[in-house]
């Protein structure tokens, strides 16, 4: 079959239909913070059994990209990640809902997210055997020093105070040790406590630290919770089109970058949406206003973390290694029903691939008008119910979101605690946002360390091994340039203005 | 008078309780069982689960639902299990050595023995894995080597004081040897780490060689007789290692669950052990079979806890 016919074979009505089902699930699961991409998949899994391998694929890889795009409106409305792909989306969607261009937001973040989609799954189609090889060149070290250029990110997300923003990373990184420590299986931290055995899962931190605040806040505040306008400006379409068009550059970049990042077994749309977000804000010739409602850093997130739903799937179907979590549980899916991943599975059972592949690409598309359409009533639940209504109702969503992660009322108390933690730091100017980018890196950055060191040290080369492989130099100089780059143009802006004022 | 009086009332009473109990007991299940899975989505503990779902559901009729309660590498889910109903629709996936050795560490929410297993269904045995493309062509080679170069030939793993932890220590002794060994978290990233080339060896699991036959080499692999998967693959045994060992996999009920129901649960899960579709479906995965119903487990378990305290022991992952 030529690759026309396994287009037509996922243009099927059923196919479509099972694209447009998955999509229109997986963003509503998204969008409701605690429900994860992961879990939407997990609880499929009996549902595919009786399915085509080729058509079980569609409806998975559909949920999870929609489940993935979803995350955005609890960002975007509510300051709070839907799934932790969004929470780089909180950084500049919320500023712009509070300031009344939430719709905007959310049509710019469905826009993005349809062309992080789209560029991760062409890759998928062209060029996943080759790529396939870059979740091997990732070795421990390159974790670590990727995790070091994520926490370049401090001092932007700081707000204006890179002291206090230390303190709150640091204060992340320790969270992340808390628990059983995933490689050397020490508990630590815990004060012999049960409930901080299974550690801080991201979750729920991210739930307690994000939305607990803003919770607190609107009932602290006569203020409605998001500016409306009165005439009511439909999808803003046009608008976000232009801006969109303007940012191509940004778009097409971070869409790139969460391809790769997504490839990544170690990382994930987390990690790639903070890369993103960080190359749109160095690149940027408007720099300060990230953080205060620049589309570009929505555009940047979104485009990245929904690359990364093709970029994860080149790793998983052809080396058989999951490069997200939701990848995972979908190769799981696969083993049960006989399908063995690997390079033959793109020459020899191109039936399953290449439709699938399709069908992929069909969701992503039909993530436009669903997307749009969801995100519209999104929108306008949010902004039109009164605060009475309101508060409860995210109130009880975010027990349930957390006690749903996995069953633990551990991670409530936790997610509880964290989120008074989080207002009160709030209250004397210290930003959570450090403080989430210290829990997420830690592990990643400790884990790369500490393998690094030890295969280092059996090769008697611990230079070498952190300093001499070129992927990971590679990352050091980026690290090196986002954080003496602000530096530089600064002195050179001063020069230049010293120079005209003479 | 006394006798035949005893006779009349009995006979029909013993009766009636027979029938009441195994009228009450035929019902069950007679609704959808909730299986536990105390790690994430996707590792094998999540696989060889849902290896057995389609079978539990044409066998008896019910579904079993899958989900699960990750953290503490197990101990948070294990910790839970006594608090949950004992109405015999509830059950969890237990692993050895984590239930073993876990507890030895600290205080981590339960004990062994607090634990009620009903059935230990399968085990991935260990194996010594190198890429394709490897000089070590077999286990000798890798012993040179080793010997030449004390330290210097590094495995990946997963995690600590786990099966692949505690066989590379056990070796190490038998062999005379001085490896290192890489920590990774799980499986997938231990094979990752291998193909890589991050690291020279992997001591992983038959299942590894079975996910990547094409990238992959066995040297060795731990157990009693070769795996029908890897007929050319010696056992450590042969080599003259005594090392059988891998992570069992099996289910526990909580402790307030009736015996017969723990009786009845034990037989349906060896039940879906026999089934020939399912044995083939197991070992086409690079898993072995175990047949340990309620029965044996506490003999099971007494010889197990010996050979992996003395190896964790050995690691200095205990005290």
């Amino acid at each position: 079959m030529d690759s026309l016919g396994y287009l037509f074979a996922a243009l099927t009505p059923y196919h479509v239909a099972l694209a447009l089902g998955g999509v229109v699930a997986g963003t509503v699961v998204g969008s409701l913070p605690g429900l994860t991409a992961t879990m939407a998949v997990a609880v499929l899994i009996p549902v595919t059994f009786s399915m085509e391998p080729a058509s079980a694929l569609i409806l998975m890889g559909a949920i999870y990209t929609g489940a993935i795009y979803g995350g955005a409106y609890a960002a975007i409305l509510l300051n709070t990640p839907g799934t932790p792909s969004a929470i780089a989306t909180t950084f500049d969607g919320y500023p712009m809902a509070k300031r009344g261009d939430g719709d905007l937001a959310i049509t710019l973040a469905c826009i993005a997210s349809v062309c992080g989609g789209l560029v991760g799954a062409l890759f998928l189609l062209s060029l996943a055997p080759p790529l396939a090889n870059v979740a091997l060149a990732f070795g421990p070290v390159e974790y670590f020093w990727l995790a070091m250029l994520g926490l370049t990110l401090i001092s932007a997300l700081s707000q204006g105070n890179l002291l206090k923003g230390l303190i709150g990373a640091s204060f992340g990184l320790l969270l992340s040790c808390i628990g059983v420590a995933e490689i050397s299986a020490d508990v630590r931290l815990t004060f012999g406590s049960q409930t901080l055995l299974g550690g801080i899962e991201v979750v729920s931190a991210l739930i307690g630290l994000y939305c607990v605040p803003v919770l607190i806040d609107l009932v602290a505040t006569p203020d409605r919770h998001l500016k409306v306008e009165a005439a009511s400006r439909g999808f803003r379409l046009h608008e976000a089109l232009q801006s969109s068009w303007q940012g191509k550059v940004n778009l097409a970049r971070s869409s790139v970058i969460g391809t790769l990042v997504g490839i990544l077994p170690g990382a994930g749309g987390s990690i790639a949406g903070l890369v993103a977000y960080a190359e749109a804000r160095r690149s940027s010739k408007k720099p300060e206003r990230f953080g205060c409602g620049e589309p570009d850093g929505v555009q940047a997130t979104e485009s990245a973390n929904n690359a990364t739903v093709g970029g994860g799937f080149i790793p998983t179907l052809v080396l058989g290694i999951p490069g997200t979590p939701p990848d995972a549980v979908i190769l799981g899916a696969l083993l049960i029903q006989g399908v063995r991943t690997g390079p033959n599975l793109f020459t020899e059972h191109g039936s399953i691939v290449y439709v699938f592949i399709w069908g992929l690409l069909i969701a992503t598309l039909l993530m436009l008008p669903a997307g749009m359409l969801i995100g519209r009533y999104a929108y306008r639940s949010i902004v039109t119910v009164p605060k009475a209504m309101l508060v409860p109702t995210v109130a009880f969503m975010t027990l349930i979101g957390t006690y749903a992660i996995r069953n633990s009322i551990s991670d409530v108390v936790i997610m509880i605690v964290l989120g008074v933690l989080g207002w009160i730091l709030g209250r004397f100017g210290f930003s959570v946002s450090p403080v989430v980018l210290g829990l997420i890196l830690g592990s990643i950055a400790e884990q790369g360390f500490v393998q690094g060191w030890i295969i280092g040290a059996a090769a008697e080369n611990l230079w070498g091994e952190f300093f001499g492989r070129p992927i990971a130099l590679g990352i050091v100089a980026f690290i090196l340039l986002s954080l003496f780059s602000p530096l530089l143009l600064n002195r050179l802006r001063l020069k230049r203005e010293l120079a005209s004022a003479d | 008078m006394m006798t035949r009086l005893r006779r009349v009332l009995v006979v029909p009473l013993t009766a009636a309780l027979i029938m009441f109990a195994t009228g009450a007991s035929a019902e069950y299940p007679e609704k959808p069982i909730s299986y536990v899975i105390p790690f994430g989505p996707g590792g094998e503990s999540d696989i060889t689960a849902r290896h057995q779902q389609p079978f539990f559901k044409k066998k008896f009729a019910e579904d079993m639902i899958i989900s699960y309660k990750p953290g503490g590498g197990g101990a948070v889910g294990w910790a839970q299990l006594n608090e949950m109903p004992g109405d015999g629709y509830n059950i969890m996936g237990v692993n050895l050595p984590h239930i073993i050795v876990k507890p030895l560490q600290k205080d981590v929410g339960f004990k062994t023995d607090e634990l009620t297993l009903i059935y230990m269904f399968h085990y991935t045995p260990d194996a010594v894995v190198v890429k394709a493309d490897s000089p070590f062509k077999t286990l000798q080679d890798m012993i040179d080597y080793a010997k030449q170069n004390p330290g210097k030939m590094t495995f990946s793993g997963s995690g600590k004081g786990t099966a692949n932890h505690l066989a590379q220590v056990t070796f190490d002794k038998l062999a005379g040897v001085k490896t290192t060994y890489v920590a990774f978290k799980g499986t997938g990233a231990s094979v990752t780490a291998l193909l890589g080339k991050q690291v020279m060896g992997q001591w992983g699991y038959t299942s590894v060689g079975a996910k990547h036959a094409d990238k992959v080499r066995l040297l060795a692999v731990a157990m009693e007789q070769r795996h029908p998967r890897f007929p050319d693959v010696p056992t450590f045994k042969e080599l003259g290692f005594d090392i059988v060992s891998g992570a069992y996999r099996g289910i526990a009920v909580p402790n307030s669950t009736p015996e017969d129901i723990r009786e009845k649960l034990s037989a349906m899960i060896g039940e879906i052990n026999a089934d020939a579709e399912f044995k083939k479906k197991m070992e086409a995965d690079g898993f072995a079979l175990v047949h340990v119903d309620y029965r044996g487990i506490k003999a099971f378990m007494d010889e197990k806890k010996d050979g992996y305290v003395a190896a964790a022991k050995e690691a200095g992952v205990i005290k």
